[in-house]
């Protein structure tokens, strides 16, 4: 921790305007290091140890670590590529967006699985489920459901129970919960039917995971869809009783994508943190600080079980189809 | 040679030009159908609900896009001349009434793309109106597939290069070869050697040989004539001269006054000479004639030299010219008897005819290093300045005036003595006298 210092920037003037970041630190600051500016949707604690381990390794190099939701990024980003060497995000779609348009430069001979990969521009370094969490106290003497079909089930068979206690992700607001949204329409029906029901519970809507897991955690909420389930692991101010349930019908797994922007100012550096973050996911020393699911983990798995990396993830970006599937989902949930 | 190596390579190029533009052809067609049909499925999902254009794509009209290299993709929905969705910018043709997917090359975002655009009349309640879709994909993996062809080809077109090559030499080769033996086998003959080429040849080359061999045969034959003619002439002088001269002698015999009697003595002398030029041109031409074709007996050359001195003996005798005889016997040697006895007689008939009276002619035989005869006689000599020239045809030396000659005999053994695969050399021996060396 010696050479993190939180600080309020005085470089946020020029960086990025006076935009009001969700967070935002300098790491081992110093006059004349050369700063790679990061933009991320990942919270600051949750990225910090590969920040460190990266640190570690290059010394002279000072982080700026800016944090927005994945539409945010997203959207600042595409208007000042030039400010920022980096881009992390959850959200695959607008990241390969991003790329496809022409705001990534190639990092080239990174031993990066292909499926985990794009243009040799966006590379995928984690695996991370999206999960039903429940309030194992809301449920006493209830079955726990297992799929998104027993889910539908119990909530239909107690609405009084889960009235108002049921969440979900806002998919006008969250750059990830209309990926995940989206990715559970094309693959079942059970999707629309599962909206159905939270809408007619009056389901609540959350910007972020971590409302909902501290709604969760308080009781407020009885059970949430759509969680990651790397967020839940990651917190530990919650009760025993917050459980996990990664459904068994189908899962939808994410890859958190980081590409090197463009006119990135410091390039090189960035490139060199894209290779640090590839070796230490894929198996690297450092592994054990990487405090999110990483992509060796379960290797065999494979490209099968995340959402691909291939130019359809653009589809649900246009307005006609976004237009359209808010729609529908409005239509489902908001009764 | 130079002809099939750069006919191969012409022809290499040629190959390789031809693959690569048909696989180009072909790779640009694959990428097209797939832009055709992404584009379609876009424009089918386009309909009219409510008086307004929804177009509910499938995710499909993406991901079958998706390609090894990763190409960008850019697409854009037209209303009429209204932009629905997808990048405004996104160049796009002036389309006419056309039912057919266009395809066309662009430039998009500093990038070469390969765009389908197709286009279709929506009629709803009360709404008629046109739906313009295009889709475009930058041409990386095109390009991949394009390059890979491509160094397939290279090496494909490479190995044919170096194949026909390979073929070029082998036939060159094989042709040049035979040819330049041919060559070989014509230059290293005798001059006198018209036997037919009887070498195998290709049969390419038989023609060639066979023709070759027809004017061997007519230069022969042309040449057999001649000599023929000449010992036809001889013979046909010889026999009339042999004639006129009994008559002379006889005349000579009934003759008394002086200068008649000489006058016939000189003539019958000249008739002399007559009759041994065409002696000798008989001879002259039939060693020519069968020097080509010697007909090889085993002889013994001693005793053949033996033979011609004892028929010259009488001669010798009446000049008192004694022969003294030593060396090697027997001498076995494969020759031609005929050939032999003729040169012998012609170098010791010289030795006789140079030899002063009351002097001793040397005959020695050496069966090693190769059977010679070697000639030592007691006269003048040759002279020096002309022992180069003296064995050729009707050459005769300063010192023959006086004698009766033909310049023959000298010619007429070393025609021999080489017929034999021999020699014939002439020197002057530190003493007085010539000295002759006739080897075989
Ligand atoms: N034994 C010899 N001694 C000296 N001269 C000789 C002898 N044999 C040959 N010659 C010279 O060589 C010449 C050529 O000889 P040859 O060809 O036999 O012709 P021919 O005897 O008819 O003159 C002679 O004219 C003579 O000058
Ligand atoms: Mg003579």
């Amino acid at each position: 921790m010696r050479y993190v210092f939180t600080l309020i920037l005085l470089m946020s003037a020029t960086l990025a305007g006076a935009a009001d970041w969700e967070d935002q630190q300098v790491f081992n600051p110093g006059d004349g290091r050369q700063v790679l500016r990061v933009i991320s949707n990942t919270d600051t604690s949750v990225f910090l140890p590969i920040l460190e381990g990266y640190l570690a390794k290059n010394p002279d190099v000072s982080i700026a670590y800016f944090v927005a939701s994945s539409q945010e990024v997203y959207e600042r980003f595409r208007n000042a590529p030039e400010q920022f060497d980096l881009v992390i995000s959850s959200a695959m779609d607008l990241q390969l967006k991003l790329v496809n348009d022409g705001f990534a430069q190639r990092v080239e001979n990174v031993p990066h699985p292909s499926w985990a990969q794009w243009r040799e521009s966006l590379f995928g370094f984690t695996r991370e489920p999206a999960a039903i969490v429940i309030n194992r106290d809301a449920f006493s003497g209830l079955a726990i459901p297992r799929s998104r079909q027993e889910l539908i089930e119990i909530l239909r068979a107690h609405p009084d129970r889960f009235r108002a206690r049921a969440g979900t992700y806002d998919i006008r607001q969250s750059g990830l919960g209309y990926l995940f949204a989206t990715q559970d329409a094309r693959a079942s029906e059970t999707y629309w039917r599962l909206m159905e029901v939270m809408g007619s519970l009056q389901a609540r809507l959350y910007c972020c995971s971590g409302d909902m897991i501290d709604d969760l955690a308080s009781g407020k909420l009885a059970v949430s869809y759509n969680v990651l389930e790397s967020y839940v692991s990651a917190r530990t101010d919650i009760p025993e009783t917050i459980q996990v349930i990664l459904p068994s019908d189908f899962p939808t797994t994410m890859m958190r994508t980081v590409f090197v922007a463009r006119e990135a100012p410091s390039f090189q550096q960035a490139i060199d943190f894209v290779k640090y973050l590839s070796a230490t996911t894929l198996r690297g020393p450092d592994l054990d600080r990487f405090a999110l699911p990483a992509l060796g983990m379960g290797a065999n798995l494979g490209a099968q079980s995340t959402i691909t990396l291939d130019p359809g993830l653009m589809i649900f970006l246009d307005d006609l189809k976004r237009r359209t599937f808010i729609a529908e989902w409005e239509n489902a949930v908001i009764q | 040679m130079i002809t099939l190596i750069g006919g191969a390579a012409i022809l290499t190029v040629v190959l390789f030009l031809v693959v690569r533009s048909f696989s180009a052809q072909i790779a640009q067609q694959s990428q097209d159908n797939v832009l055709g049909a992404s584009a379609r499925s876009i424009l089918d999902a386009a309909v009219i609900r409510d008086g307004q254009v929804e177009v509910d794509f499938p995710y499909a009209s993406f991901s079958m896009l998706s390609t090894p290299s990763d190409d960008r993709i850019f697409y854009v929905i037209y209303q009429d001349d209204k932009v629905l969705s997808g990048y405004h910018d996104l160049p796009l043709p002036t389309l006419l009434d056309d039912p057919d997917t266009k395809f066309l090359t662009n430039s998009y975002l500093d990038e070469t793309v390969r765009q389908a655009v197709v286009s279709r009349q929506l009629v709803g309640a009360g709404l008629r109106t046109r739906i313009t879709v295009s889709v475009a994909q930058t041409q990386e993996n095109f390009a991949g597939t394009l390059a890979r062809i491509s160094r397939n080809a290279l090496i494909f077109g490479a190995g044919f290069f170096c194949l026909s090559l390979l073929l070029a030499l082998w036939t060159t080769s094989a042709t040049i070869g035979p040819l330049r033996r041919l060559a070989n086998s014509v230059a290293q003959r005798g001059p006198k050697d018209l036997r037919p080429i009887a070498k195998p040849v290709p049969s390419e080359m038989a023609p060639l040989v066979s023709s070759l061999n027809t004017l061997m045969g007519r230069l022969g034959q042309s040449l057999n004539q001649s000599e023929e003619f000449i010992a036809e002439a001889a013979h046909r002088v010889r026999t009339p001269l042999a004639t006129v001269r009994s008559h002379a002698e006889a005349t000579l015999h009934r003759v008394d006054k002086e200068d008649n009697r000489n006058a016939l003595k000189a003539m019958i002398r000249a008739i002399d000479e007559s009759s041994r030029a065409a002696g000798q041109l008989l001879d002259h031409a039939m060693i020519t004639f069968r020097a080509d074709h010697l007909e090889r007996h085993e002889v013994d050359f001693a005793a053949l030299v033996d033979d011609v001195i004892d028929r010259l003996n009488p001669i010798a005798e009446m000049k008192d010219v004694e022969f003294t005889t030593r060396g090697d016997r027997p001498i076995i040697v494969s020759g031609d008897p005929i050939l032999l006895q003729n040169a012998v007689r012609n170098l010791i008939d010289n030795a006789l005819k140079y030899s002063p009276s009351e002097s001793e002619i040397a005959v020695e035989l050496r069966a090693a290093p190769s059977p010679r005869l070697i000639l030592q006689d007691q006269g003048p000599g040759f002279v020096p300045e002309e022992i180069e020239t003296l064995s050729m045809r009707f050459t005769r030396g300063r010192n023959a005036q006086g004698t009766v000659g033909s310049g023959l005999g000298l010619a007429i053994a070393q025609d021999v003595a080489m017929a034999h695969g021999g020699a014939l050399v002439l020197e002057n021996r530190k003493e007085e006298g010539a000295c002759v060396t006739f080897s075989l």
